[in-house]
């Protein structure tokens, strides 16, 4: 099976993805993480100003069968958060890399977003 | 340790199943999804490979007898093509297991047949035969679980289409009435019976033809995903997990199975049975629904609006008919009526929850 790996993005090793717009970054999780965790039911989220770090937990995912921790691929400050995502989980699996997006982060300076893989070395990882 | 394989593992594998251990097999935990394989067996009809439950098979004068003392409910109702939902309890009432009790028909080998879960198939044999011969009865036990594959065929749409691949009539069983039918030239004990909630059947088929069988049905194939959110949703037990004698002890009281339990038959475990009989069980299994957004798993602990402990989540999940977290779970009496307020702590966080009404699906 293939997965969607997007070359824009940058990919945490626990499947998180970061997309980097000008030191604002959205944050979601890959294909290949929504097909794993199959029908995802329940997402929760931090709040508008919370800080999330590099590589420590940000959030759970729930789908029907398991409970999987989010990490987050950036450190930084929450500026928004995908709400839609309250009523339509489902927009993970349906579109892991567009709607389905969870946080956008406004960076700190060391962001830890040098570290993440690209989506060559992710590729790497999943195959 | 290795995994026992069901016989059709491979043929699985190769139509995209993913696999999951259970009771020491490896088993098909989704083919799709769980959605989408849910939803055919409330709307239409889907199958399932349950290969790992066991199959242990009596015979000999004795069988009928041997039965009665081993399992809770009333084996002399059973006449020929019957079964009965029952318990396996030990001397303190506490449940082993739960299965189902066939009678086969007169003309049979073998006289009885029940279906012990996954990985309790060993256990019984060796408790049928250990009591066997401390009795000194006559009676015949084999452990025929690598013997048949069996499958469960479930849905509203599964009577027009296990009497399509019938050679003969099996829509003129009630439920949990069984018989012989020919599929394809396969003759296979055919039941009545299942998991979901919905009308269907279960088949046990000879090894040798379990994909001759399989590949007769044209419907949804579903894992074990889908198998146990559509029991939870009717509140069916989860052996090992909603009554385990290890880690989680329960009597057929707390466990909403005393339907089962016929006091006025001779068994293992029914003086003490008895006794919680009279005084009443301490705790009752529940349905709980979350208020709060969030999913209560097994294993979530249920405080009291004070947040004291009371019980604890056994099974839980999202439904997906319903589009809203339920879950099952011990509660002391004195919480258990419908619409008590109580708390679930789902991951650190106390969630308002009250206990609801059980199956969660109205028939």
């Amino acid at each position: 099976m293939s997965f969607e790996i997007p070359d824009d993005r940058k990919y945490l090793e626990s499947h998180e993805w970061a997309d980097d717009d000008e030191g604002t970054v959205r944050v979601g999780i890959s294909d290949f993480a929504q097909d794993e965790l199959g029908d995802v039911v329940f997402v929760e989220l931090p709040g508008e100003g919370d800080a999330v770090t590099h590589d420590e937990e940000f959030g759970v995912v729930e789908s029907i069968k398991a409970v999987s921790d989010l990490y987050s691929p950036v450190s930084g400050t929450v500026t928004a958060v995908n709400d839609a995502l309250t009523d339509q989980p489902e927009l993970v699996n349906e579109d892991p890399f567009g709607d389905g997006w969870m946080l956008e982060v406004e960076l700190d300076d060391d962001s830890g977003l040098d570290e993440l893989l690209s989506a060559e070395e992710y590729r790497e990882q999943v195959e | 340790m290795s995994l026992r394989k069901p016989p059709l593992r491979d043929a699985h594998a190769a139509e995209g199943a993913s696999f999951t251990e259970f009771g020491g097999w490896d088993m098909p935990v989704e083919f799709d999804s769980i959605k989408p394989e849910h939803r055919a067996v409330r709307e239409s009809a889907g199958i399932f490979d349950v290969s790992h439950m066991g199959e242990i098979e009596l015979s000999g004068p004795d069988a009928a007898r041997l039965l009665q003392r081993l399992t809770t409910n009333d084996v002399t109702n059973l006449g020929p093509g019957d079964s009965q939902y029952s318990m396996i309890t030990d001397e303190e009432g506490t449940i082993l297991d739960d299965t189902v009790v066939y009678r086969y028909p007169d003309e049979e080998d073998a006289d009885f047949l029940f279906v012990p879960n996954a990985g309790h198939g060993e256990e019984m044999y060796d408790r049928w035969v250990d009591h066997r011969d401390e009795w000194d009865l006559d009676a015949e036990v084999t452990n025929a679980t690598d013997e048949y594959a069996m499958f469960a065929v479930q849905g509203p749409d599964a009577p027009d289409l296990v009497a399509d691949a019938a050679d003969g009539r099996v829509t003129d069983l009630s439920k949990f009435e069984a018989k012989f039918v020919d599929f394809a030239g396969v003759e296979c004990w055919t039941a009545r019976t299942g998991y979901t909630g919905e009308d269907g059947f279960e088949l046990l088929v000879p090894v040798e033809s379990a994909e001759t069988v399989w590949d007769l049905f044209d419907c949804q194939s579903c894992g074990l995903g889908a198998r146990d959110t559509l029991r939870m949703e009717y509140a069916f037990l989860l052996s090992g997990q909603d009554f385990d004698p290890e880690d989680n002890p329960r009597n057929p009281y707390e466990a909403g199975t005393s339907f089962t339990v016929k006091l006025d038959t001779e068994f293992v475990g029914r003086d003490a049975l008895e006794q919680v009989f009279e005084e009443g069980p301490d705790e009752e299994f529940v349905g709980v629904k979350l208020i709060d957004r969030g999913v209560a798993r097994h294993g979530h602990e249920i405080t009291d609006t004070d947040g004291d402990t009371i019980g604890e989540v056994t099974s839980g999940t999202m439904s997906p008919t319903l589009g809203e977290p339920i879950a099952l779970g011990y509660v002391p009496t004195e919480y258990a009526e419908v619409g008590t307020k109580v708390r679930v702590v789902v991951r650190g966080q106390s969630k308002k929850a009250k206990i609801a009404n059980t199956p969660f699906l109205s028939e």
